[in-house]
């Protein structure tokens, strides 16, 4: 597991002193994280970075797992899907299982932290714990709360308000509340396999089995087939640009296996992509990170051309190489590029056609936007500064002034 | 020049921010003025300052959040400009550059009422935010010019964006707080006022940084 020096180089020395002056003022203190998988998920894969990283500086880090049934699961996987707008049903039943669930978890998981820090939705009934003076509860959410299922989120709602605050990854996310909402945005870890660096060899050896032609401009979407993510309208886009620019196309995701939708959406997919040569879509299990880095790097435009989106990682990813990119103003993407400056943003099939054939163009006003954009993941979706800003919450909560002084 | 003991050291200090969502937000221009009028000081603040430290790699860097929601979401570029335009620096407290803005937005209401009305594209209402901000002491003190020559060569940029930019904020004064120490503490009134003049709106932190190194090599080795 890397170490804080391990980051220095991409950071600076600077970054990483600051953060263990500021852990200074919380030396000691405990703060237990609580979610419902301990791996799988970007959920806890950010938790196996953090958790460490905290105990290094000199927090008393924990991290327990919720423990539940089938049943459990499915209820709180509707929850979800319903929370992202899908039409899943959630009864008053069903809810009151998923409480009784979390209150059959009391004996586990000992909530005497002085900061109850509760991820997502599955254990959010452990909230009924708190009492404990000076002990401050926080709900994390990691969830795209921009449309909910209203009957879903009106079970919720109280129980998130019994929090003393809560955390979302962009504005558009956060609904009403009468709690502190804080805003972090989620991060990526420039040290993990997805992200590192990657020789030229390297890039060449991962793409290998997929017949590219590593000389040719080639645009490419990472995405799970999904109607949300586009992909079709993708395949649109890149037809207008082959009128004037020869490119390739390259679509890479998996389809999910608990969505039938996906498996249409990917028919969809090859029907549009027809006999064109220069059209690859690939199937790619989850975990291929070292694939889809070298497909990310390889990349002349990287495209997120999606519908809706959460905060939008692929896109942080993108950045971090440096790549021009092109996506829609939906979700956060707005929040990690600015129209000119990082990116080019579109709103339509035209829109994000006429932008691809910009950077096609004008390679170097790509790389200027590229490196812009590297810049930019650097200073503020690092890990590094995820850590950061979990410090400052966890000082944030226990002042009321917008100012504090430590 | 001899390394004149300073009267009092120079403590470097840091500000980090943390973002509070306010749950307010405008759709249109209307909104926003209204808005405007009564958000935090510490809103108005965080929307004309944080793209300084977020975007601080970049020089031009993008203007302050109202004036880019205003070119980019409601495609007003001519507001837009006039309100990146505003130079902060003229503003000794954030409810000075608050009145600035409403007055602006007021008088453009006066000239091209419709374009209050015009409502934002889904997803791009502007979301009012605050900074919460932590302040705390570095481990660097200078006690004179060599050991302060040494620390800004290694605090962060935000050590450096808290004693140049919010110096004038915090204290509603004319200077930072380098240059007030330069010329209060070691008498060096020349330095002070060469380290008063730098803009820190139209340079990068790191260029500010080697700035004022410049001028401190040349001032120790004159």
């Amino acid at each position: 597991m890397p170490l804080l020096d391990d980051y220095k180089d991409m950071v600076g020395q600077s970054v990483i002193e600051e953060l263990r002056v500021l852990s200074e003022h919380l030396k000691g203190a405990s703060i237990k994280n609580v979610n419902s998988t301990a791996v799988g998920g970007g959920v806890a894969e950010i938790l196996h970075r953090m958790v460490p990283l905290l105990r290094e500086l000199g927090l008393d880090a924990r991290w327990d797992v919720i423990k539940g049934g089938e049943r459990f699961f499915q209820i709180t996987k509707n929850i979800h899907n319903a929370l992202h707008g899908a039409d899943a049903s959630v009864s008053a039943d069903d809810f009151e299982y998923l409480l009784e669930t979390n209150r059959s978890n009391f004996d586990n998981i000992a909530c005497d932290c002085d900061v109850m820090f509760i991820h997502d939705p599955q254990p959010i009934g452990l909230v009924e714990n708190k009492g404990r003076e000076g002990q401050k509860w926080i709900w994390r959410c990691h969830i795209d709360l921009s449309v909910p299922k209203k009957e879903v989120w009106d079970l919720l709602k109280p129980y998130v308000e019994r929090y003393d605050s809560a955390v979302f990854s962009a504005p558009v996310f956060s609904p009403e509340l009468s709690i502190r909402q804080f805003l972090i945005s989620p991060s990526i870890d420039p040290l993990s396999e997805k992200n590192r660096e990657l020789a030229r060899d390297e890039i060449e050896r991962a793409l290998s089995p997929f017949n590219l032609d590593l000389e040719k401009p080639m645009i490419v979407q990472v995405s799970r087939f999904d109607y949300l993510k586009d992909p079709v309208g993708v395949i649109e886009s890149y037809k207008i640009v082959k009128e004037n620019i020869d490119c390739q196309l390259v679509l890479a995701g998996g389809t999910a296996t608990d969505d039938p939708e996906s498996e249409i959406v990917l028919e969809k997919v090859r029907e549009a992509a027809a006999d064109d040569p220069d059209i690859h879509v690939l199937l790619i299990p989850s975990g291929s990170d070292t694939i889809i880095n070298a497909l990310q790097r390889a990349a002349s435009v990287v495209m997120q051309k999606s519908l809706r989106e959460g905060f939008g990682l692929t896109v942080t990813e993108a950045l971090w190489k440096g790549k021009p990119l092109v996506a829609s103003a939906v979700g956060g993407i707005p929040l990690q590029v600015k129209h000119r400056y990082h990116g080019l943003l579109c709103h339509s099939v035209e829109g994000a056609a006429y932008a691809v054939k910009q950077f096609l163009n004008s390679p170097e006003f790509g790389a200027r936007l590229g490196e812009n954009g590297r810049e930019h993941v650097r200073h503020n979706y690092l890990l590094t500064r995820h850590l950061k800003e979990y410090l400052l919450l966890f000082i944030a909560v226990r002042h009321d002034a917008d100012i504090i002084t430590l | 020049m001899p390394d004149i003991t300073a009267k009092n050291p120079f403590v470097f200090y840091s500000r980090l921010h943390l973002r509070e969502l306010t749950g307010i937000r405008a759709s249109t221009l209307a909104d926003l003025l209204a808005y405007i009028r009564v958000v935090p000081g510490s809103s108005i603040y965080h929307h004309t300052h944080h793209f300084l430290q977020r975007h601080q790699y970049l020089s031009p860097e993008p203007p302050n959040d109202f004036a880019y929601w205003v070119s980019e979401s409601l495609g007003e570029d001519g507001l837009g400009e006039k309100l990146a335009s505003i130079d902060t620096t003229k503003f000794q407290s954030i409810r000075d550059l608050r009145d600035r803005i409403v007055l602006l937005l007021e008088e453009e209401r006066k000239k091209k009422p419709s374009i209050f009305e015009k409502t934002t594209p889904e997803g791009e209402d502007f979301y009012f935010i605050k900074s919460v901000s932590v302040v705390f002491q570095t481990p660097y003190v200078a006690g004179n010019l060599s050991e302060f020559r040494d620390a800004l060569s290694k605090v962060t940029i935000s050590s450096i964006y808290f004693h140049m930019f919010e110096a004038r904020l915090r204290l509603e004064r004319q200077t930072n707080d380098f240059s007030f120490w330069i010329g209060e503490s070691l008498g060096d009134k020349e330095l002070a006022s060469k380290v008063a003049r730098l803009d820190p709106y139209t340079h990068t932190l790191e260029g500010l940084r080697s700035k004022i190194l410049n001028l401190t090599d040349r001032r120790l080795k004159s």
